[in-house]
Protein backbone atom coordinates (compact mmCIF):
# COMPACT_ATOMS: atom_id res chain seq x y z
CA UNK A 1 0.00 0.00 0.00
CA UNK A 2 1.42 3.41 -0.99
CA UNK A 3 1.73 5.82 2.16
CA UNK A 4 1.40 9.31 1.70
CA UNK A 5 4.52 11.37 2.31
CA UNK A 6 4.68 13.11 5.92
CA UNK A 7 5.91 16.80 3.33
CA UNK A 8 2.72 16.87 1.12
CA UNK A 9 0.32 15.92 3.92
CA UNK A 10 1.82 18.28 5.93
CA UNK A 11 1.39 21.15 3.10
CA UNK A 12 -1.97 19.82 2.94
CA UNK A 13 -3.05 19.99 6.40
CA UNK A 14 -1.72 23.63 6.62
CA UNK A 15 -3.20 24.87 3.52
CA UNK A 16 -6.64 23.65 4.59
CA UNK A 17 -6.41 25.69 8.36
CA UNK A 18 -4.72 28.39 6.62
CA UNK A 19 -8.41 30.48 5.69
CA UNK A 20 -9.81 29.66 9.07
CA UNK A 21 -5.74 31.27 10.61
CA UNK A 22 -6.80 34.09 9.06
CA UNK A 23 -10.21 34.54 10.53
CA UNK A 24 -9.12 33.81 13.89
CA UNK A 25 -6.21 36.86 14.55
CA UNK A 26 -9.21 39.42 14.99
CA UNK A 27 -10.51 37.43 17.87
CA UNK A 28 -7.30 37.02 19.24
CA UNK A 29 -6.28 41.31 18.98
CA UNK A 30 -9.60 41.47 20.83
CA UNK A 31 -9.39 38.84 23.53
CA UNK A 32 -5.84 40.39 24.30
CA UNK A 33 -7.30 43.99 24.87
CA UNK A 34 -10.60 42.45 26.81
CA UNK A 35 -8.42 40.78 29.07
CA UNK A 36 -5.86 43.49 29.45
CA UNK A 37 -8.49 45.42 30.08
CA UNK A 38 -9.89 43.08 32.83
CA UNK A 39 -6.65 43.17 34.88
CA UNK A 40 -4.51 40.40 33.41
CA UNK A 41 -0.89 40.91 32.03
CA UNK A 42 0.01 40.14 28.85
CA UNK A 43 2.11 37.28 30.12
CA UNK A 44 -1.19 35.54 31.78
CA UNK A 45 -2.71 36.22 28.49
CA UNK A 46 -0.60 33.81 26.69
CA UNK A 47 -0.22 31.63 29.45
CA UNK A 48 -3.97 31.29 29.39
CA UNK A 49 -4.43 30.82 25.40
CA UNK A 50 -1.20 28.31 25.34
CA UNK A 51 -2.79 26.28 28.32
CA UNK A 52 -6.71 26.82 28.41
CA UNK A 53 -6.50 27.12 24.45
CA UNK A 54 -10.14 27.64 23.44
CA UNK A 55 -11.43 31.18 22.54
CA UNK A 56 -15.12 30.82 23.26
CA UNK A 57 -14.69 29.71 26.77
CA UNK A 58 -11.85 32.26 27.35
CA UNK A 59 -14.14 35.18 26.35
CA UNK A 60 -16.87 33.72 28.76
CA UNK A 61 -13.85 33.32 31.41
CA UNK A 62 -12.77 37.08 30.82
CA UNK A 63 -16.61 38.06 31.17
CA UNK A 64 -17.05 36.75 34.83
CA UNK A 65 -12.95 37.98 35.72
CA UNK A 66 -13.26 40.80 38.34
CA UNK A 67 -10.74 41.85 40.71
CA UNK A 68 -10.42 40.00 43.36
CA UNK A 69 -10.73 37.16 40.87
CA UNK A 70 -13.79 34.88 41.38
CA UNK A 71 -11.42 31.66 40.81
CA UNK A 72 -14.14 29.31 41.24
CA UNK A 73 -16.59 30.83 39.23
CA UNK A 74 -14.32 31.32 36.37
CA UNK A 75 -13.22 28.03 36.23
CA UNK A 76 -16.77 26.76 36.48
CA UNK A 77 -17.55 28.76 33.92
CA UNK A 78 -15.06 27.70 31.52
CA UNK A 79 -15.84 23.86 31.96
CA UNK A 80 -19.38 24.64 31.39
CA UNK A 81 -18.34 26.77 27.47
CA UNK A 82 -15.99 23.47 26.81
CA UNK A 83 -18.60 20.49 27.44
CA UNK A 84 -18.77 19.94 24.00
CA UNK A 85 -14.96 18.87 24.17
CA UNK A 86 -16.06 16.09 25.75
CA UNK A 87 -18.29 14.86 23.08
CA UNK A 88 -15.53 15.81 20.63
CA UNK A 89 -12.99 14.10 21.97
CA UNK A 90 -14.86 10.91 22.04
CA UNK A 91 -15.89 11.61 18.22
CA UNK A 92 -11.87 11.87 17.50
CA UNK A 93 -11.10 8.19 18.73
CA UNK A 94 -11.63 6.25 15.72
CA UNK A 95 -9.67 8.39 13.57
CA UNK A 96 -6.70 9.25 15.52
CA UNK A 97 -6.02 5.45 16.69
CA UNK A 98 -3.53 4.30 14.33
CA UNK A 99 -1.66 7.34 14.80
CA UNK A 100 1.63 7.51 16.28
CA UNK A 101 1.20 7.87 20.59
CA UNK A 102 2.77 11.74 20.29
CA UNK A 103 1.17 12.94 17.13
CA UNK A 104 -2.48 11.08 18.71
CA UNK A 105 -1.36 12.56 22.13
CA UNK A 106 -0.71 16.35 21.22
CA UNK A 107 -3.94 16.17 18.90
CA UNK A 108 -6.12 15.10 21.73
CA UNK A 109 -4.82 17.52 23.75
CA UNK A 110 -5.26 20.42 21.92
CA UNK A 111 -8.07 20.07 19.10
CA UNK A 112 -10.11 23.38 18.72
CA UNK A 113 -13.36 23.34 16.95
CA UNK A 114 -11.26 24.45 13.81
CA UNK A 115 -8.95 21.87 13.40
CA UNK A 116 -11.43 18.96 14.91
CA UNK A 117 -14.08 20.19 12.53
CA UNK A 118 -11.71 20.26 9.82
CA UNK A 119 -9.87 16.26 10.74
CA UNK A 120 -13.23 15.02 10.71
CA UNK A 121 -14.28 15.89 7.21
CA UNK A 122 -10.84 14.99 6.15
CA UNK A 123 -11.64 11.58 7.60
CA UNK A 124 -14.70 11.54 5.04
CA UNK A 125 -11.99 10.87 2.04
CA UNK A 126 -8.96 10.21 3.65
CA UNK A 127 -6.73 8.33 6.98
CA UNK A 128 -5.41 10.61 9.29
CA UNK A 129 -1.61 11.33 8.61
CA UNK A 130 0.69 12.55 11.50
CA UNK A 131 1.54 14.91 8.60
CA UNK A 132 -1.95 15.94 7.89
CA UNK A 133 -2.46 16.08 11.81
CA UNK A 134 1.00 18.54 12.53
CA UNK A 135 0.29 20.50 9.61
CA UNK A 136 -3.35 21.59 10.50
CA UNK A 137 -2.61 21.73 14.42
CA UNK A 138 0.89 23.20 14.56
CA UNK A 139 0.50 26.78 13.39
CA UNK A 140 -2.98 27.16 13.98
CA UNK A 141 -2.46 26.23 17.76
CA UNK A 142 0.65 29.05 18.10
CA UNK A 143 -1.41 31.32 16.01
CA UNK A 144 -4.11 32.07 18.68
CA UNK A 145 -1.39 33.16 21.86
CA UNK A 146 0.39 35.32 19.62
CA UNK A 147 -2.76 37.19 18.09
CA UNK A 148 -3.95 37.24 21.43
CA UNK A 149 -0.50 39.03 23.00
CA UNK A 150 -0.63 41.60 19.99
CA UNK A 151 -3.73 42.12 21.32
CA UNK A 152 -2.82 42.85 24.22
CA UNK A 153 0.00 44.67 23.78
CA UNK A 154 -1.92 46.82 21.67
CA UNK A 155 -4.22 47.68 24.14
CA UNK A 156 -7.49 48.97 22.97
CA UNK A 157 -6.44 49.67 19.15
CA UNK A 158 -9.41 47.89 17.97
CA UNK A 159 -12.94 49.46 19.73
CA UNK A 160 -15.50 47.91 18.01
CA UNK A 161 -14.16 44.67 15.94
CA UNK A 162 -18.22 43.71 15.15
CA UNK A 163 -17.79 47.08 12.71
CA UNK A 164 -16.00 44.69 10.58
CA UNK A 165 -18.19 41.45 10.98
CA UNK A 166 -15.11 39.71 12.45
CA UNK A 167 -17.62 37.95 15.18
CA UNK A 168 -20.05 37.00 12.06
CA UNK A 169 -16.94 35.01 10.60
CA UNK A 170 -16.62 32.28 12.70
CA UNK A 171 -20.24 31.94 12.37
CA UNK A 172 -20.02 32.05 8.65
CA UNK A 173 -17.05 29.51 8.54
CA UNK A 174 -19.11 26.84 10.70
CA UNK A 175 -22.13 27.04 8.34
CA UNK A 176 -19.72 25.60 5.32
CA UNK A 177 -18.21 23.30 7.78
CA UNK A 178 -21.63 21.87 8.23
CA UNK A 179 -22.41 21.87 4.22
CA UNK A 180 -18.59 20.11 4.20
CA UNK A 181 -19.62 16.93 6.59
CA UNK A 182 -23.23 17.46 4.78
CA UNK A 183 -24.70 13.07 4.41
CA UNK A 184 -28.19 13.85 3.40
CA UNK A 185 -31.33 13.07 5.37
CA UNK A 186 -29.33 12.08 8.42
CA UNK A 187 -27.39 15.65 8.38
CA UNK A 188 -31.03 17.31 8.35
CA UNK A 189 -32.47 16.46 11.02
CA UNK A 190 -29.27 16.36 13.16
CA UNK A 191 -29.26 19.87 12.24
CA UNK A 192 -32.78 20.52 12.87
CA UNK A 193 -32.91 19.07 16.29
CA UNK A 194 -29.72 20.68 17.41
CA UNK A 195 -30.85 24.01 16.24
CA UNK A 196 -33.89 23.54 17.97
CA UNK A 197 -33.01 22.04 21.14
CA UNK A 198 -30.07 25.27 21.22
CA UNK A 199 -32.39 27.89 20.17
CA UNK A 200 -34.48 26.83 23.49
CA UNK A 201 -31.63 26.58 25.53
CA UNK A 202 -30.21 30.12 24.25
CA UNK A 203 -33.09 31.76 24.95
CA UNK A 204 -34.08 29.69 28.39
CA UNK A 205 -30.70 29.08 30.25
CA UNK A 206 -27.91 31.28 30.43
CA UNK A 207 -24.36 30.77 29.60
CA UNK A 208 -23.27 28.46 27.03
CA UNK A 209 -25.59 25.46 27.99
CA UNK A 210 -26.78 26.21 24.88
CA UNK A 211 -24.16 24.68 22.65
CA UNK A 212 -24.08 20.99 25.07
CA UNK A 213 -28.02 20.89 24.79
CA UNK A 214 -28.07 21.71 21.24
CA UNK A 215 -25.64 19.04 20.66
CA UNK A 216 -27.26 16.66 22.33
CA UNK A 217 -30.83 17.15 20.88
CA UNK A 218 -28.92 16.62 17.75
CA UNK A 219 -27.56 13.44 18.41
CA UNK A 220 -31.01 12.22 19.78
CA UNK A 221 -33.02 13.01 16.98
CA UNK A 222 -30.63 11.34 14.74
CA UNK A 223 -31.20 8.55 17.11
CA UNK A 224 -34.56 8.37 17.17
CA UNK A 225 -35.05 8.25 13.63
CA UNK A 226 -31.95 5.74 12.98
CA UNK A 227 -34.60 2.40 12.80
CA UNK A 228 -36.40 4.55 9.94
CA UNK A 229 -33.75 5.69 7.91
CA UNK A 230 -32.26 1.85 8.22
CA UNK A 231 -35.69 0.49 6.39
CA UNK A 232 -35.90 2.75 3.86
CA UNK A 233 -32.13 2.24 2.32
CA UNK A 234 -33.21 -1.28 2.68
CA UNK A 235 -36.02 -1.40 0.87
CA UNK A 236 -33.76 1.31 -2.05
CA UNK B 1 5.24 41.50 32.46
CA UNK B 2 3.56 39.98 35.45
CA UNK B 3 1.92 36.97 37.45
CA UNK B 4 -0.03 37.28 39.98
CA UNK B 5 -0.30 34.04 42.67
CA UNK B 6 -4.51 33.61 42.01
CA UNK B 7 -4.50 34.60 38.64
CA UNK B 8 -1.79 31.64 38.09
CA UNK B 9 -4.07 29.69 40.21
CA UNK B 10 -7.44 30.36 37.77
CA UNK B 11 -5.01 30.03 35.10
CA UNK B 12 -4.30 26.50 35.89
CA UNK B 13 -8.11 25.56 36.72
CA UNK B 14 -9.23 26.50 33.70
CA UNK B 15 -6.44 24.48 31.66
CA UNK B 16 -7.27 21.80 34.07
CA UNK B 17 -10.89 21.51 33.15
CA UNK B 18 -10.14 21.80 29.72
CA UNK B 19 -7.69 19.22 29.48
CA UNK B 20 -10.12 16.65 31.16
CA UNK B 21 -12.73 17.25 28.70
CA UNK B 22 -11.10 16.66 25.63
CA UNK B 23 -9.13 13.94 27.11
CA UNK B 24 -11.76 12.33 29.20
CA UNK B 25 -14.30 11.90 25.97
CA UNK B 26 -11.10 10.32 24.47
CA UNK B 27 -10.71 7.97 26.89
CA UNK B 28 -14.50 6.88 27.97
CA UNK B 29 -15.47 5.99 24.79
CA UNK B 30 -13.10 2.91 24.33
CA UNK B 31 -15.21 1.46 27.29
CA UNK B 32 -18.39 1.72 24.74
CA UNK B 33 -18.22 0.56 21.54
CA UNK B 34 -21.05 2.56 19.66
CA UNK B 35 -23.22 0.30 17.60
CA UNK B 36 -26.41 0.76 15.02
CA UNK B 37 -28.39 3.49 16.56
CA UNK B 38 -25.39 5.50 19.11
CA UNK B 39 -23.09 4.94 16.18
CA UNK B 40 -25.28 7.09 14.27
CA UNK B 41 -25.68 9.59 17.01
CA UNK B 42 -22.31 9.54 17.60
CA UNK B 43 -21.25 10.36 13.68
CA UNK B 44 -24.28 12.88 14.10
CA UNK B 45 -22.35 15.24 16.60
CA UNK B 46 -19.92 17.31 14.70
CA UNK B 47 -22.95 18.75 12.48
CA UNK B 48 -25.13 19.26 15.76
CA UNK B 49 -22.32 20.97 17.47
CA UNK B 50 -21.52 23.59 14.83
CA UNK B 51 -25.47 23.83 14.43
CA UNK B 52 -25.33 24.95 18.13
CA UNK B 53 -22.55 27.00 18.09
CA UNK B 54 -24.20 29.22 15.08
CA UNK B 55 -27.65 29.83 16.67
CA UNK B 56 -27.71 32.44 19.01
CA UNK B 57 -25.91 34.50 15.82
CA UNK B 58 -27.98 32.91 13.19
CA UNK B 59 -31.48 32.68 14.77
CA UNK B 60 -31.58 35.03 17.84
CA UNK B 61 -29.19 37.94 17.45
CA UNK B 62 -31.00 40.18 14.69
CA UNK B 63 -32.58 40.45 10.92
CA UNK B 64 -28.91 40.91 9.30
CA UNK B 65 -27.48 38.64 11.28
CA UNK B 66 -30.14 35.52 9.62
CA UNK B 67 -29.85 37.31 6.68
CA UNK B 68 -26.43 37.15 6.14
CA UNK B 69 -26.44 33.25 7.11
CA UNK B 70 -28.66 32.98 4.54
CA UNK B 71 -26.55 34.13 2.29
CA UNK B 72 -23.32 32.24 3.63
CA UNK B 73 -25.66 29.23 3.33
CA UNK B 74 -26.55 29.53 -0.03
CA UNK B 75 -23.14 30.99 -1.23
CA UNK B 76 -21.55 27.35 0.36
CA UNK B 77 -23.75 25.33 -1.95
CA UNK B 78 -21.45 26.82 -5.16
CA UNK B 79 -18.92 28.74 -4.20
CA UNK B 80 -15.68 27.35 -2.38
CA UNK B 81 -15.59 28.17 1.61
CA UNK B 82 -13.31 31.14 1.79
CA UNK B 83 -15.83 32.90 -0.97
CA UNK B 84 -18.93 32.40 0.69
CA UNK B 85 -17.14 33.02 4.08
CA UNK B 86 -15.80 36.48 2.39
CA UNK B 87 -19.76 37.13 0.98
CA UNK B 88 -21.52 36.45 4.18
CA UNK B 89 -19.24 38.56 6.37
CA UNK B 90 -19.45 41.36 4.13
CA UNK B 91 -23.74 40.56 4.19
CA UNK B 92 -23.59 41.32 7.84
CA UNK B 93 -20.93 44.57 7.56
CA UNK B 94 -23.49 46.31 5.09
CA UNK B 95 -26.91 44.98 6.53
CA UNK B 96 -25.93 46.33 10.01
CA UNK B 97 -25.06 49.57 8.79
CA UNK B 98 -28.52 49.66 6.87
CA UNK B 99 -30.66 48.02 9.48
Amino acid sequence: MERPGFWPELRRGFLDILPLMAGVVPFGLLFGTLAVQKGLSPLEVILMCATTYAGGAQFVSIDVWATPVPVFAVVLATALANTRYFLMGAALRPHVRHLPFVTKAWFVTIHSDETWALAIKRCGSARLTPGYVIGLTVMFYLNWPISCAIGAWLGSAIENPARFGADFMFVAMFLCLIRGMWQGRTSLVAVLGSALCALVAHLWLPGHWYIFIGALGGMSAVALVYRNNERAEGSA
Amino acid sequence: MTLDPVHLLTLLGMAAVTLLFRVGGYVLVRYVTPVGRVKAAMEAMPAAVLTALVVPMTLATGVAETLAAMVTVLAVLRLPLIIAVCLGTATVVVLRIII
